[in-house]
């Protein structure tokens, strides 16, 4: 009596990895983080993380329905809420809702779905949203509130609510009293008015090495990152390269002119360069796939950060240098192929 | 080949190398070595296919009613030398018919069907005794008509590569014991219970090929193997023969891998181990050879591993080929309750059976079920997320994702530049992908396509050059046509100047004439 069975394609074994895995890891390790920005800025950032979560899943489920993808298959791969969640810590956390939902629409609809959808957008998505946003909102995105132990009023939950719905303060507040410079910014304009990077740290918004708070963000951030690395949900090799290049050239820039150079670690301890390297830079789809390439697009990423910080028209680089190594990296990937057994 | 090359390559083994990429897998391995090898009983019938899963399919050299005895020749192909197949046992040949027969793309082939007498009686064995001083022609003559092919898996026949071997000049045999797929224990029962006919094997296939010694590879988690075959290696007294341990990682069981981790060497792309002076062999492809050679006893029986979680006891058995498969799960006891697919070879480059009427083959090393709770139920495909981890795994360094789209996009020459064809589809890029894209499966489609194409292109520019030559033939007539003009009209020559003058002349007559008669008007 002979038995029939059902076949299917080697390997003969339970799925080792899904994308919706892959996506989850990188969500947990950004939870580090996202609790230090919390506890140094508030619970804006939560609330800018919720909306823009919600936003990416609408705008993504109405451009599978459009595209007639399966819903819950490309739902479920947690793709939309990682770049969501990468593109609200990037946004100041009183940022008004439609901040979000413009990002929110550019990031899924523009940068992903027109693209052809997961895996074949040329531009990280969050870091086209962020841009948009950035350029096309100026004043709003310019907004940062200090971190809460420096801060002259610190914000009630529902005073925050307020702020991001309404778009305005609660009444008795202005925004003078509720913003300061971020420490990129502070350098940037101390610099722009003949100060040296010394007396800019004088600012109360500086830390040890970084931003007062931004710092120990980063170090949250790494901390995720390391995690990552050991999971090898990413390679060493983006994350390494970007940092050893701000080192680098911002220890020989620092030693050369001190004056106008802050020391290498600023540059690494604030704004978004960790989370960029970590988190951002190694995004796998609109980055170099072998390893040599990498470190092509690690180091460019942390070049083009610093000129940008040192010569260009905003106080962060990062996004702008992640989105200008995006269009390097197919050029780059075809020059590092690595040779293959035998030839 | 370079002389430091092959210095480099008779080094082998005395120091350890790495290859690129690779899996650390589970091995449930130790499933099936608890009980001693043990022979599969007789079935009620055979059914010997003529194709044992590679290559072209041996022309039948049996009909229908035919008595024979166990070990002769029931088809043979005679091209590649040694495709032949031999009667598993004595019997009356009931049929040759069309039948499933235990292959990848799960199609019906000539299957011998051979109903056995129950005398299981041999036929006359010539065996080479004196093998020691036997011409190494004579060896390898022996091993063409045995049907031997490599155990391994590949079936490739050892007679075709011996000759090869021996025709380029090999310093090293290497003799491949690291059965690096998960499940699969055959070889390690082997080295384990008989490893005097591996070592003796070892010797004869080194004097037919003219190889000066012999490296024995081995996994470092065999320790019984080690001490077997090294206790054998002392009783045969040969001091060409080493035994090397090395790290158990998946793919070292692979030809390519297993000589780089040996030497540091790798076989270059589109070559052969020859190209480096060195022979590749299975262990149980030399216990075949010595059983051959010293017995005469041609390949009609292998060792299979029958595992899983979806048979009850799983055990290695000697099976005759041609026994169908539910023969040996009934013997382990048949299968367990959630039995969910049967698969002929390992886990990771196995192929499934449809069904357990299949006969072993020489390529069938393990019989492997498995459960719904192994297998789980097949996952979705993704789009690729370029994450890189298929060619962080791959050993023969290619980018997997990048070949996986030129292929989806039919840039063929991409493909081949990308390196395609040196895939060896050990499945370790489809066992990470997070997306679960069925790389290996497109890799096949897509050599089978370069081959399409290469075919077609050697065809066209064949008829090119068919073209081209009529042309030229064509020309070269229609120009010999014109000088024998040429040269006819010179002959004529005279002729036609007299001609041409005595026209001159006329029409100048006329001239004239017409020019008095105006003059008169």
């Amino acid at each position: 009596m002979s038995r029939k069975f059902d076949t299917g394609g080697a390997p003969h074994f339970p799925p080792h990895s899904t994308v919706a895995s892959v996506m989850q890891q990188v969500l947990y390790a950004l939870l580090p983080g996202i609790v230090a920005y919390t506890w140094f800025f508030g619970p804006g950032i939560l609330v800018q993380i919720l909306l823009a979560v919600i936003f990416a899943l609408l705008f993504e489920a109405l451009m599978l329905k459009a595209r007639k993808q399966p819903l819950k298959l490309f739902l479920g791969d947690w793709s939309a809420v990682v770049t969501a969640v990468l593109f609200a810590l990037c946004l100041p956390p009183l940022a008004p809702w439609w901040i979000a939902l413009i990002g929110m629409l550019f990031a899924m609809v523009v940068a992903k779905h027109l693209y052809g959808g997961l895996g074949q957008n040329v531009f990280n998505p969050a870091m086209v949203a962020y841009v948009v946003v950035l350029v096309s909102f100026p004043q709003v995105m310019a907004l940062w509130p200090p971190p809460a132990s420096i801060a002259a009023h610190s914000l009630t939950i529902s005073e925050v609510l307020t702020t991001i719905f309404t778009g305005g303060l609660p009444a008795g507040l202005t925004w003078d009293t509720v913003s300061e410079a971020t420490p990129l910014d502070a350098i940037r304009t101390s610099l722009a008015s003949g100060h040296l990077v010394s007396e800019a740290r004088q600012s109360p918004v500086f830390g040890d090495f970084g931003g007062l708070g931004w710092e120990w963000i980063a170090n949250m951030y790494a901390l995720g990152g390391l995690w990552l690395l050991w999971r090898r949900v990413i390679s060493w090799h983006v994350p390494v390269m970007m940092i050893c290049s701000v080192v680098t050239i911002g220890l020989g820039a620092y030693l050369v002119d001190p004056g106008s150079n802050p020391v290498p670690l600023q540059h690494v301890f604030s704004g978004a360069l960790v989370l960029g390297a970590f988190f951002i830079a190694t995004d796998p789809v609109t980055g170099c796939t072998s390893n040599r390439g990498r470190l092509f697009f690690g180091a460019g990423v942390g070049i083009i950060t610093l000129v940008i910080r040192r010569w260009g028209g905003y106080p962060d680089g990062v996004a702008f240098a992640v989105l200008l190594m995006n269009m390097a990296a197919p050029l780059i990937d075809r020059y590092t192929r690595p040779r293959i057994f035998g030839h | 080949m370079p002389l430091e090359l092959t210095d480099q390559a008779r080094q082998a083994g005395q120091r350890l190398h790495h290859f690129h990429g690779g899996l650390h897998l589970r091995h449930h391995k130790k499933i099936s070595c608890e009980i001693p090898l043990e022979n599969a009983p007789l079935p009620t019938r055979f059914y010997v296919p003529l194709l044992q899963q590679y290559g072209k399919e041996a022309e039948v050299t049996v009909t229908a009613g035919q008595k024979i005895l166990k070990g002769e020749e029931i088809g043979c192909y005679s091209h590649l030398g040694s495709g032949c197949v031999h009667a598993p046992s004595s019997g009356i040949v009931k049929a040759v018919a069309r039948r499933p027969i235990s292959h990848p793309s799960g199609t019906d082939g000539w299957c011998v069907v051979l109903e056995p007498d129950g005398l299981d009686e041999w036929k006359e064995l010539e065996g080479v005794t004196d093998w020691i001083n036997a011409d190494p022609a004579l060896l390898r003559q022996k091993i063409r008509n045995s049907g031997i092919v490599g155990l391994g898996g590949a079936v490739f026949p050892t007679a075709y590569k011996a000759d090869d071997a021996s025709s380029r000049g090999i310093h090293t045999l290497i003799l491949n014991g690291a059965e690096c797929e998960p499940y699969i224990s055959c070889d390690e029962m082997l080295m384990r219970e008989q490893p005097d006919s591996i070592v003796l094997g070892a010797r004869i296939l080194q004097r037919a090929v003219g190889a000066a010694r012999t490296v024995i590879a081995i996994e470092d988690q065999m320790g019984a193997v080690h001490r077997a075959l090294k206790q054998s290696v002392e009783r045969a007294g040969d001091d060409s023969i080493d035994i090397v341990r090395i790290t158990t990682i998946y793919p070292e069981g692979g030809e390519k891998q297993l000589i780089q981790v040996l030497t540091g060497l790798e076989v270059p792309s589109g070559g052969k181990p020859s190209d480096l002076g060195l022979l590749c062999q299975n262990v149980a492809t030399a216990s075949a050879v010595a059983q051959a050679v010293v017995e005469g006893k041609p390949l009609i029986e292998r060792i299979v591993t029958v595992t899983g979680n979806g048979v009850r006891q799983p055990r290695n058995l000697v099976a005759r080929i041609g026994t169908p498969v539910s023969d040996l799960v009934e013997q382990c006891g048949g299968y367990a309750k959630d039995v969910a697919r049967l698969v002929l070879g390992g886990p990771m480059m196995g192929y499934a059976l449809n069904s357990d009427s299949n006969p072993v083959i020489k390529a069938a090393n393990c019989i492997l079920a498995l459960t719904e709770f192994d297998i789980q139920p097949p996952q979705a495909e993704m789009p690729c997320i370029r994450c890189g981890e298929c060619a962080r795994v791959c050993p023969a360094v290619l980018l997997p994702q990048q070949l996986d789209w030129l292929i989806r996009n039919e840039q063929w020459d991409d493909a081949a530049d990308c390196g395609l064809a040196d895939c060896i589809e050990c499945g370790c890029c489809d066992f990470v992908c997070p997306s679960h894209i069925p790389l290996v499966e497109w890799f096949r489609f897509g050599k089978s396509e370069l081959r399409k194409l290469k075919t077609e292109r050697k065809q066209a520019e064949a008829a090119k050059s068919r073209y081209e030559a009529r042309e030229a033939r064509l020309l070269r007539t229609k120009e010999a046509r014109r000088q024998q003009i040429r040269e006819k009209k010179q002959a004529l020559g005279n002729e036609a100047e007299k001609q041409k003058k005595l026209a001159e002349a006329i029409s100048r007559a006329g001239q004239d004439k017409n020019a008095r008669r105006d003059k008169n008007e």
